[in-house]
């Protein structure tokens, strides 16, 4: 997008790869990806169960647990590199500069405290705010998350909130150090669909207002269809096609950002039936060598075995794929079309 | 609805209820002063199934579809109303014997493969089991011959028999128990959010081949799930469920050209899809109420748009399909 010329980028991520190391040697969960996220924006990364979406996530905000690590690449929070903090000084970006979403929102909430405390204590850490400003600011945050008498609603525990409600006390949790960072990782995944629509529009509401970067992890394509203005789209640990998500949504280019997009049932159309993309995805152990997509791939040739696709750029998105290599060869043209 | 007055439907479900009791033990009841209490799963719901349609319940969570599914099967008892499948009672004992030969003719698919395969059994013995169970085939060639069958027929390789789940991927674990609904060859497969643990493209591959199945074998369908565009994909029929009542019964794809309930309408517009890059959505109000105290009348009268005063009253009956007094009263008009 536009505004990363001008503006450094809130977030920017450059080859970053995160290794595992196993008795059966080094596993590569994230390789060697780059992107950038503008302020204001939502990144959406979508992709299948071990795709590498949620190592990202934790590897940006430096939670990657031995025996993973990050084994190259930077991670730069507006203009200043967070990657290679000592843990105290992480400990303080945590939080405060990165807030963060989790799909399960009993699981992010301490069942025991009540919110209050639980609000008030992340608030005080991060500011210097006394007890009783600390508790105006909770029950604002409330109140813009869209709690109902917050002022009431403040001291009751976890276990007394629905689903949907729980969500917006994280999410007012995520928000109690204004980061300019979110990451919010399968945000709606444990929600029914009308208390997701919800939490969506409360995400993009936020994000307008305040003017915080999102980086929203999920495998619902819907999800992202509505709420992200870009997205990357990850396969086997790489991003194989990013662009702004008019683009990636109705014309992907990638052939498994295609199969996926044409695998989901949509509420219009009429499909008998949907595009199947054979087989499954690599387990990391056996990632087949060039691109990892070939042999499910129907497009795949020679080149596609030996010799890994890099991200180029194409108009506004970036492709990772043989087949848009050349931009003189007419192949890709036809391809751009269909 | 269109139905040949001659031919019976299938399945027949008339006003199946199922009350559950979640009283407080009755030390807490006697000490509190606090009465029984009950919560009402599944309340009056009844539907047809024609022989070879697929039938899908839609809802959130706490609908009570998967409770409609678990008694259509018989994994649990109704506290009221009839299950009948092929004109055979699923609740009357005198027919015991009848229903024990339907049986083998009805089989379930749940939603997570990784919990309803038994690990520490091999593939080919859990395909075997409803085989041997029902004494399908008989002779041990006869029978590993079957299974292969069966798991060339779901996309694996015969030689699979040999392996144990833990080797298998979500999808194909999902194949396996597709596999063993088949082996007793069964005619009506329930089956409960089958794809909801996969990932979308594993999601295409599934939903693919119980199409492919149900064609080849002219199989019917209870399809449970709580995605309206799966269920669009693969019913033919579709009954929406609020706090355990149908609120409204359609045509496949007409549920979603014109949506009636005032519910099915909010649910609609809350799905996100594909086709709504950068448009901007209406808001949802509201969540599903407690289901142990819902509100009277129409249950959904405390979200609902269209709300007067006899929906805060008087439940509304199934009337041509909808169960709401505006769309009866004529007050809405088709969407």
């Amino acid at each position: 997008m536009m505004p990363q010329d001008l503006v450094p980028p809130v977030l920017s991520v450059r080859d970053l790869t995160v290794e595992f190391v196993t008795r059966r040697g080094t596993l590569r969960a994230l390789d060697a990806i780059s992107f950038d996220i503008a302020r204001g924006e939502v990144l959406g990364v979508v992709g299948e169960s071990g795709a590498g979406k949620s190592v990202t996530g934790s590897a940006i905000i430096g939670l990657i647990d031995p025996p993973g690590r990050i084994a190259g690449g930077e991670v730069v929070l507006s203009g200043e590199r967070i990657d290679n903090l000592p843990p105290d000084a992480m400990r303080k970006v945590r939080g405060k500069r990165i807030g963060m979403i989790f799909q399960d929102p009993l699981t992010s909430l301490n069942p025991l405290y009540r919110i209050s405390e639980q609000l008030i204590e992340t608030i005080r850490t991060h500011t210097d705010l006394n007890a009783a400003d600390a508790r105006k600011r909770a029950i604002a945050l409330l109140d813009e998350v869209g709690i109902p008498a917050p002022e009431r609603r403040i001291d009751g525990y976890p276990h007394e909130f629905s689903g949907g409600m729980r969500q917006r006390v994280v999410i007012a949790l995520a928000l109690c150090a204004e980061p300019e960072f979110i990451i919010a990782d399968e945000p709606t995944t444990a929600l029914d669909v009308s208390v997701q629509a919800q939490i969506i529009a409360l995400i993009k509401r936020l994000c307008k207002e305040r003017g915080t970067s999102v980086m929203l992890v999920t495998h619902d394509m819907g999800v992202i269809a509505e709420t992200a203005d870009r997205v990357a789209v990850m396969y086997a640990g790489r991003i194989v096609e990013i662009g702004p998500v008019r683009d990636v949504v109705k014309q992907p280019l990638h052939p498994y950002a295609k199969g996926l997009m044409g695998a989901i049932p949509s509420l219009e159309g009429d499909a008998e039936r949907l595009v199947q993309i054979p087989g499954a995805m690599p387990r990391l152990q056996a990632i087949p060598p060039g691109c990892a997509f070939n042999p499910r791939c129907e497009k795949a040739f020679a080149r596609c075995h030996v010799e890994r696709p890099e991200l180029v750029q194409l108009g506004d998105r970036k492709v990772a794929c043989h087949l848009y290599d050349q931009p003189q060869s007419s192949r890709d043209k036809a391809e751009i079309a269909a | 609805m269109s139905q040949g007055p001659a031919e019976r439907p299938f399945v027949q479900v008339r006003d199946l209820r199922r009350i559950f009791d979640v009283s407080k033990p009755w030390l807490n009841r006697v000490l509190e002063r606090a009465p029984r209490q009950y919560l009402k799963a599944v309340d009056g719901v009844s539907f047809d199934i024609r022989r070879g349609e697929t039938f899908a319940l839609v809802g959130e969570s706490g609908s009570g579809k998967s409770t409609v599914a678990r008694m259509v099967v018989g994994l649990l008892p109704p506290s009221d109303g009839t299950v009948s499948i092929a004109g055979i009672s699923m609740n009357d004992v005198n027919v015991a014997q009848e229903r024990q030969r339907l049986r083998r003719r009805i089989q379930m698919i749940f939603q997570d493969p990784y919990a309803s395969l038994n690990p520490r059994w091999r593939v080919g013995r859990i395909i075997a089991e409803p085989i041997r169970a029902f004494g399908i085939v008989h002779g041990e060639a006869d029978i590993t011959g079957r299974v292969g069958e069966l798991l060339t027929l779901v996309g694996l390789h015969p030689d699979d028999a040999g392996k144990f789940p833990h080797e298998f991927s979500g999808g194909q674990r999902q194949r396996i128990a597709i596999a063993r609904a088949l082996a007793s060859n069964a005619e009506f497969i329930v089956c409960d959010e089958p794809t909801s643990a996969l990932d979308v493209s594993v999601q295409a591959q599934i939903l693919n081949l119980m199409r492919d199945l149900q064609q080849r074998f002219g199989l019917t369908y209870l399809f449970i799930s709580h995605n309206l565009a799966v269920v669009r994909h693969m019913a033919t029929r579709i009954g929406v469920m609020y706090l355990g009542r149908l609120v409204e019964v359609s045509e496949g794809k007409q549920l979603f050209s014109h949506p009636r309930h005032p519910y099915t309408r909010m649910l609609l517009d809350a799905v996100p899809d594909l086709a709504m890059v950068g448009k901007a959505r209406e808001g949802v109000k509201g969540e599903i109420p407690n289901p142990i105290s819902p509100p009277s009348g129409c249950t959904f009268h405390p979200r609902c748009p269209l709300v007067f005063e006899r929906c805060r009253i008087e439940s509304p009956p199934v009337i041509d399909g909808v169960a709401c007094h505006a769309v009866n009263q004529g007050r809405i008009a088709a969407a």
